[in-house]
């Protein structure tokens, strides 16, 4: 493995995106403008955005950065540069690294403009300490770059790409506690909803929690991420059947 | 003694219950132009992907530079361009060039060397977006170049060009040829594939035709190549 050429893709993405002005603002504005929404239609509940808030960012991360990888990996799968790619000496794993390096970047500048919005702007009191919900965030925005390479495998086209989005996130946004607290669900679906990358990204932003329950939120989140990414690379062939 | 450029033996390809290729065997020395020419879905882009080593081979064998294809040691030594563009278009040229330079370990001077060689400096700083198509074409041929491979395979560099700029590819093909690099090229333009120093001509994955691009004529009686290849792929097998 050379970090010459992961670092190489890296910079290549971020040009892409950099050429891409539009979507760079919608990576970096909707976040921040729905945690705002959130936070002004709670204006006259007080405490609520403090619980709800940062659990959202985490769900935000994850989605946003889920629907940009699925696609922009769907379409060096389609355009006919991974081919090129594996033709020369590229290893999987550093073109997957590569995306990964490139998309945590983003999630990092995402994550920390929405949390500084949140404490200057919004208004956010929350008990949490700010690195750990940008930790969250960060960890959030690479499970769904890890989700985006391994499923963009699964779609043929852009549109069914997009498609994706909801049958990936919204069952799980469903489960991970912010409609209804996972200890109160059905035994099944607790069963489910308890392994769920998007509960323990929700879990690791609850106050006051043990730090070895933090740490292990972290590690559940972790695991999702190795696993899924090399899930990814084992959807990248250099030889077809 | 050198090894042969490519040197392929009863090469089958099965894909999804086809016979897409049917044991076909024959060598290319180096420093030849072949032109590799047969009807859509005849097996040109199979061969030519197999070659690469991204078509897995049902049996027979194909080796390249020498080496079994699809080795790692010839993913720096054999150019290639497909079909489709497979650039980033959301890139600039020379971003474009840059990042497939650094992936082979070319340095810096091949971006510069092969923009000139494929006459596209005057573009170097434009997104891949705002090019005609057969200025993509060119960019994607100067992927290929880069690093300068012994060998280069190019799956229909000139279709969708105009004239002028097909004249000027195969004005390149040659001159890299002069300079000792092989290249295999499919085309379905006849005219120009009577450029090539041989033809290979394959039909539903058979070889009907490997010689000189005269003894095209002369073996259909014709007088132009478009009815030679013609007759050669409507007569009985």
């Amino acid at each position: 493995m050379s970090f010459r050429r992961v670092f190489l893709t890296m910079r290549r993405i971020m040009q892409q995106l950099r050429h891409d002005p539009r979507t760079i603002a919608l990576l970096l504005v909707v976040p921040s403008a729905l945690v705002g929404l959130l936070a002004w239609s709670l204006v006259n509940r007080p405490g609520n955005f403090d619980a709800l808030g940062p659990r959202l960012l985490g769900v935000f991360s994850l989605t946003v950065m889920f629907l940009v990888t699925s696609v922009t990996t769907l379409r060096e799968r389609t355009n006919g540069t991974l081919e090129r790619l594996l033709t020369m000496p590229l290893a999987k794993a550093e073109l997957i690294l590569g995306y990964a390096g490139a998309f945590g970047v983003v999630a990092i500048v995402q994550s920390a403009l929405v949390s500084t919005l949140s404490y200057s702007w919004y208004g956010l009191a929350h008990q949490g300490i700010p690195w750990r919900i940008s930790a969250v965030a960060l960890c959030a925005g690479l499970l769904g770059t890890a989700f985006g390479l391994a499923l963009s495998a699964l779609a043929k086209t852009e549109f069914q790409a997009v498609q994706f989005m909801p049958a990936f996130i919204l069952p799980q946004l469903l489960l991970c506690g912010l409609m209804v607290p996972v200890a109160q669900l059905p035994t099944g679906m607790r069963n489910v909803a308890d392994v769920l990358p998007m509960t323990a990204a929700v879990h690791a932003i609850t106050p006051a929690q043990t730090t070895s329950y933090y740490a292990e939120q972290f590690a559940v989140m972790v695991a999702y991420i190795v696993v899924a990414l090399i899930a990814g690379s084992t959807t990248l062939r250099r030889r077809t059947k | 003694m050198t090894a042969l450029a490519l040197e392929v033996s009863q090469l089958r390809v099965v894909r999804q219950h086809h016979e897409i290729l049917k044991s076909l065997s024959f060598d290319v020395a180096p420093g030849e132009l072949v032109g590799l020419l047969g009807p859509s879905g005849s097996g040109k882009s199979t061969l030519m992907r197999s070659l690469l080593g991204v078509q897995s081979i049902t049996s027979g064998t194909a080796l390249a530079l020498g080496e079994k294809v699809g080795t790692p040691a010839l993913r720096r030594r054999i150019g290639y361009m497909a079909q489709s563009s497979a650039i980033y278009l959301d890139l600039t040229v020379r971003e474009n060039l840059a990042y497939f330079a650094g992936i082979l370990g070319a340095d810096n001077s091949q971006v510069e060397h092969t923009l000139d060689v494929v006459k596209l400096r005057a573009f170097a700083g434009r997104l891949v977006t705002s090019l005609s198509g057969g200025e993509r074409a060119r960019v994607s041929l100067a992927v290929a170049l880069l690093g300068a491979p012994p060998l280069l395979i190019l799956d229909e560099p000139t279709v969708g060009l105009d004239p002028v700029l097909r004249q000027d590819l195969w004005r390149t093909f040659a001159q890299l040829v002069a300079e000792g690099t092989t290249v295999l090229v499919s085309s379905h333009v006849m005219d120009e594939a009577a450029r090539c120093g041989r033809l290979l001509l394959l039909r539903e994955g058979h070889l009907l035709f490997d010689d000189a691009p005269a003894q095209l004529l002369t073996r259909t009686r014709s007088s132009g190549y478009d009815d030679a290849f013609v007759k050669l792929i409507e007569s009985p097998s």
